[in-house]
């Protein structure tokens, strides 16, 4: 399932990456032949680095993540975390999915305590991080709310809490905005911002805004169409902390253009 | 309780239309048959039935006991072992590749037709009236509970792989939880079956209960006792169906249903 000259385990990687993912390739399996998804991915992922994975719907960028989760195994080609070759889910991980999966039946402040109470009890000390991390969110007084009584963007914040709570490593984020509405999406793209500035977590982010990518991370990764492929790495060089008027800026705008340009020449997006 | 006799009179619109139009039915009939005089074998008038149950309530409530107590126990015995099952079905593709796909060939036999087989096997006493209601309520609730099960978000699995869940942590807190309304949606269904089933236990063998009533009064005639004995049944089997819809509005307040129901209450 993985590649076949692993040695060094648990030993950080060479270039000092803490995702690394070199010559990846993944295949599923169809009725009409095996169907490429990813090919030949080269990425690596320093610590602390925001890296954020632009493209197309379907060129596989979901399916990037759902590999450096440990949740699908590669085809071909090596993917180390923390110097290890996946076998299952890494420990250190933190999620964000599109939906934000809350448990209907389950308060705000104990879905966030989901993410550790899988595995063990929690502690008041786990608790009263919780809060601290509803707090920060906006989200002081809805502890006790249920899902249903929030809004779409409180409850992705909340979906963000829970997978901060047991303070991971790594951070991986699926379009977690994608359904969220422009205004609601500024925001948390700020807020985001804020708290990776504060945390400085390893944090791959799938998303099918350029705008949002060049906002909030130090590389963009272009895929093509399907089966994806990495077809550019933008190095993002504008001043942090950023607020969202760093979008009016000529820089700024120079970055979107660019990578909008470059799409457009793939015949991925019209000019 | 309180709540539910006061949602009975004071309450919601739904209950008093239902009501309105049950006594309006009864007051149609005994204008009837007040007008018509059919023969009384035929159709006796809904103050006769009345009077015949006050002339022995404690007779009929004692049978009516019985019957109640077979078809809880069949009901409850349905519910541990449906859903038993249905854990079982959703974990190992062995039993569901056999016991699921029997269960669903099985359900579409009319198993009341089973019923002097267990009077055979167990004789003429409670056993076989358990076992036929607890036959009858097991499928809906199996079927029901299996799709229910099965119901989680994948991304919610995932988010379990990615905390390493423990099955019994994914069993216990998500899939569980998640099939509740499903659970209940069979197990409404699973309680109108079980009273079904302990009276065809009464009918085929045995000398008690109000299926055994039913089948005297038809011996010698007495349509007003046949009627009593309906009317029983009728008024526990829609008791004991709204107590499981209680437990549920109790158990599931966070459920879309639930939710819809009660916006529809608050507004307009």
């Amino acid at each position: 399932m993985y590649s076949s000259n692993e040695t060094a385990v648990g030993v950080p990687d060479a270039t000092g990456a803490y995702v690394s993912l070199s010559q990846v390739g993944k295949t599923y399996a169809s009725s009409r032949g095996p169907i490429p998804a990813l090919i030949d991915i080269n990425l690596d992922i320093r610590p602390h680095e925001f890296v954020s994975v632009v493209g197309p719907s379907g060129c596989g960028k979901s399916t990037l993540l759902k590999l450096v989760a440990g949740l699908e195994g590669v085809s071909s080609g090596s993917l180390r975390v923390a110097g290890r070759p996946l076998d299952g889910p890494p420990d250190g991980l933190g999620v964000v999915f599109q939906r934000d999966v809350l448990l209907d039946w389950r308060t705000i402040l104990d879905n966030v305590l989901l993410s550790i109470e899988f595995t063990r009890k929690p502690t008041p000390a786990a608790r009263d991080r919780a809060r601290v991390l509803l707090k920060r969110f906006g989200l002081a007084g809805f502890e006790d709310r249920f899902p249903f009584e929030l809004s779409g963007g409180m409850r992705q914040r909340a979906s963000i809490c829970r997978a901060l709570l047991a303070d991971p490593e790594l951070l991986l984020m699926d379009e977690p905005f994608g359904a969220l509405d422009a205004m609601t999406r500024d925001d948390l793209n700020v807020e985001l911002a804020q708290i990776w500035q504060d945390t400085r977590k390893t944090l791959l982010f799938i998303t099918h805004s350029i705008v949002e990518a060049v906002f909030l991370s130090d590389r963009v990764v272009m895929m093509s169409k399907a089966p994806g492929r990495i077809v550019d790495t933008i190095t993002i060089d504008l001043p942090r902390p950023r607020r969202l008027a760093v979008r009016d800026s000529a820089e700024f705008a120079a970055y979107v253009q660019r990578i909008r340009h470059h799409f457009a020449e793939l015949g991925i997006l019209k000019e | 309780m309180m709540a539910l006799l006061k949602r009975l009179f004071l309450g919601e619109s739904e209950t008093r239309d239902i009501v309105i139009v049950l006594a309006a039915s009864l007051l149609l009939w005994e204008a009837g048959v007040r007008i018509f005089h059919p023969s009384p074998l035929i159709l006796p008038a809904p103050s006769m039935v009345v009077v015949e149950f006050f002339q022995a309530p404690a007779l009929y409530l004692r049978h009516l006991a019985f019957t109640l107590i077979m078809t809880m126990f069949g009901f409850v015995l349905a519910v541990v072992l449906g859903v038993a099952l249905a854990v079982g079905i959703i974990y190992s593709r062995f039993l569901e590749r056999t016991v699921y796909t029997l269960l669903v060939a099985l359900n579409s036999i009319p198993k009341v037709a089973l019923a002097p087989l267990f009077v055979i096997w167990m004789g003429t006493g409670p056993e076989p009236k358990i076992a036929i209601a607890l036959m009858l309520a097991i499928f809906p609730i199996v079927i029901d509970s299996v799709l229910g099960l099965r119901s989680v978000d994948p991304d919610m699995m995932n988010l379990a792989r990615v905390s390493k869940a423990s099955p019994w942590a994914v069993l216990t807190k998500i899939r569980f939880p998640c099939a509740l309304p499903s659970l209940f949606a069979g197990m409404k269904v699973g309680i109108s079956l079980a009273l079904v089933g302990a009276i065809v236990g009464e009918f085929v063998a045995g000398n008690y209960g109000i299926g055994f009533q039913i089948l005297v009064a038809q011996g010698q005639f007495d349509t007003v006792r046949v009627f009593v004995s309906l009317l029983l049944l009728g008024i526990v089997g829609t008791v004991l169906f709204f107590l499981v819809d209680y437990a549920e509005r109790l158990l599931l307040p966070w459920h879309v249903s639930q939710r819809a129901r009660s916006d529809r209450s608050a507004g307009t």
